[in-house]
């Protein structure tokens, strides 16, 4: 499954606002960038946490949202025509004989480059578990049964029990899809309020009515089964417990952020930050740097702004690995015509 | 000012409290277990605590928007709250929590 390597200048882990704004920083110095991230669109934190939320601190923008603030720095790196591998998590990160790092995604992507920019933030977001004893060991248990926490493939569902957990946009998205699907379907919430569009709350509510599937008012407190083979799940509510025969619980409880493989990259970490020093914003591995909330130095403060200085400077020293013998000069956008040619506006 | 925390081991911690901090801010600060991944935006659920009995009725209710964060949060229950929507004021002097699992 693991492709031909993809060569570039720099691999950047990690699309947020600092990884974009890194492309921007080492575009102007001609390197060209692939970006790895595991969402399956560019921003972070700033895309999943809070897109609708204000942001008031970046310098010159009194106010933009997570999502507007992604999309101006897209705008602003767009002439440097970076590569997005997204919806993949980098997994391993290994020396080539000659002198490049290579890094493979749990997707067989491969991508070989003489700097490795981390800028992967709080780490990968992955779903959250539900903190129930006993539940990892129904996790990836067969074909359409056991606990999922995404769906890859839908036919794997057929004719199969489903209780699908959660109240937001992905749970109600596949209660719908995945109704006409099972032999059953039965969606637990803690109350009877829905965030998800209420377009697609409506739908549940109707094939509710029709009598087509459950929706059960409580939370899942436990599961059930033998043999690694899932039997029901255990429902809690105010009068009490029951329990619901099922082949599948399918539990959407959004996102969280672990530090993940980076943590297997052979980096030194300092509580599950990775220390840099504030010239280069380096690591402890040369050729490798990491910029953003995810590194550690004295001082260090977890704000955007941070992030992208860091960027600009781990990108001066970028291009002295890349370009060992280029001799290199300092320039502002402002006056250089030569930025001005690679931004496209000369 | 005082908060009593207990932990999920069940170990129990007294921590000055400043008027005017999110309860979040004033357990990260003292170094205590909680994730509190979006750093106070109402918009993780990795604050989650529950709130002594006797102290529910004492604090602003629920807004809306907590309410619907608690959705992703594991075995909410009435006395449930995000801690980072709770904002310490004399008033609060004494407030107990115990951290939610996760």
């Amino acid at each position: 499954m693991t492709g031909q390597p993809i060569r570039t200048d720099v691999t950047i882990v990690g699309a947020g606002p600092c990884g974009l704004f890194a492309v921007f920083e080492l575009g102007l110095l001609d390197l060209k960038c692939h970006l790895v991230d595991i969402l399956d669109r560019p921003g972070g934190q700033c895309a999943e946490l809070y897109p609708e939320k204000p942001i008031y601190d970046i310098p010159a923008v009194p106010i933009c949202t997570g999502q507007e603030l992604t999309d101006r720095l897209l705008e602003q790196i767009k002439p440097f025509d970076p590569v997005f591998h997204y919806s993949q998590m980098a997994e391993k990160l290994e020396r080539t004989d000659d002198g490049h790092w290579r890094l493979t995604t749990d997707l067989g992507t491969v991508i070989e480059s003489k700097v490795v920019v981390v800028a992967a933030g709080g780490g990968s977001f992955v779903p959250k578990k539900p903190p129930i004893k006993g539940i990892d060991a129904y996790e990836a248990a067969g074909d359409g049964e056991g606990v999922f926490y995404a769906v890859r493939r839908m036919e794997q569902f057929r004719g199969k029990r489903l209780v699908i957990a959660g109240g937001g946009d992905s749970a109600l998205d596949w209660t719908v899809n995945l109704q006409p699907l099972a032999k059953s379907l039965t969606l637990v919430h803690r109350r009877d309020e829905f965030r998800a569009a209420p377009d697609t709350v409506n739908k549940m509510r109707s094939l509710v009515g029709a009598g087509q599937m459950a929706l059960e008012i409580a939370q899942v407190g436990g599961v059930e089964g033998t043999g690694g083979k899932l039997e029901a799940v255990i429902l809690k509510d105010k009068d009490g417990e029951r329990r619901l025969e099922c082949d599948a619980l399918l539990a959407f409880y959004g996102l969280t952020m672990k530090l993940g493989p980076v943590a297997e990259f052979g980096l030194n970490l300092h509580e599950n930050l990775i220390p840099v020093d504030t010239e280069r914003f380096e690591t402890s591995t040369p050729g490798i740097f990491a910029i953003g909330d995810i590194n550690w130095y004295p001082g260090k403060l977890k704000l955007i702004l941070s992030g992208f200085h860091e960027a600009a400077l781990m990108a001066q020293a970028a291009v002295r690995i890349v370009y060992p013998d280029r001799k290199i000069r300092f320039q502002y956008t402002t006056s250089s015509s030569d930025l001005q040619q690679k931004l496209g506006v000369a | 000012m005082k908060i009593h925390v207990t932990d999920r081991e069940g170990g129990e911690h007294e921590l000055e409290a400043t008027n005017g901090w999110r309860v979040m801010e004033i357990i990260r600060d003292a170094g205590l277990p909680i994730t509190a991944e979006c750093g106070g935006a109402c918009a993780c659920a990795t604050c989650h605590v529950y709130v002594d009995p006797t102290w529910v009725e004492r604090l602003e209710p629920r807004g809306e928007e907590e309410n619907d964060m608690l959705d992703l949060a594991f075995e909410v229950q009435d006395n449930s709250r995000l801690s980072c929507q709770v904002t310490m004021t004399p008033a609060l002097d004494g407030l107990k929590v115990t951290l939610a699992p996760e």
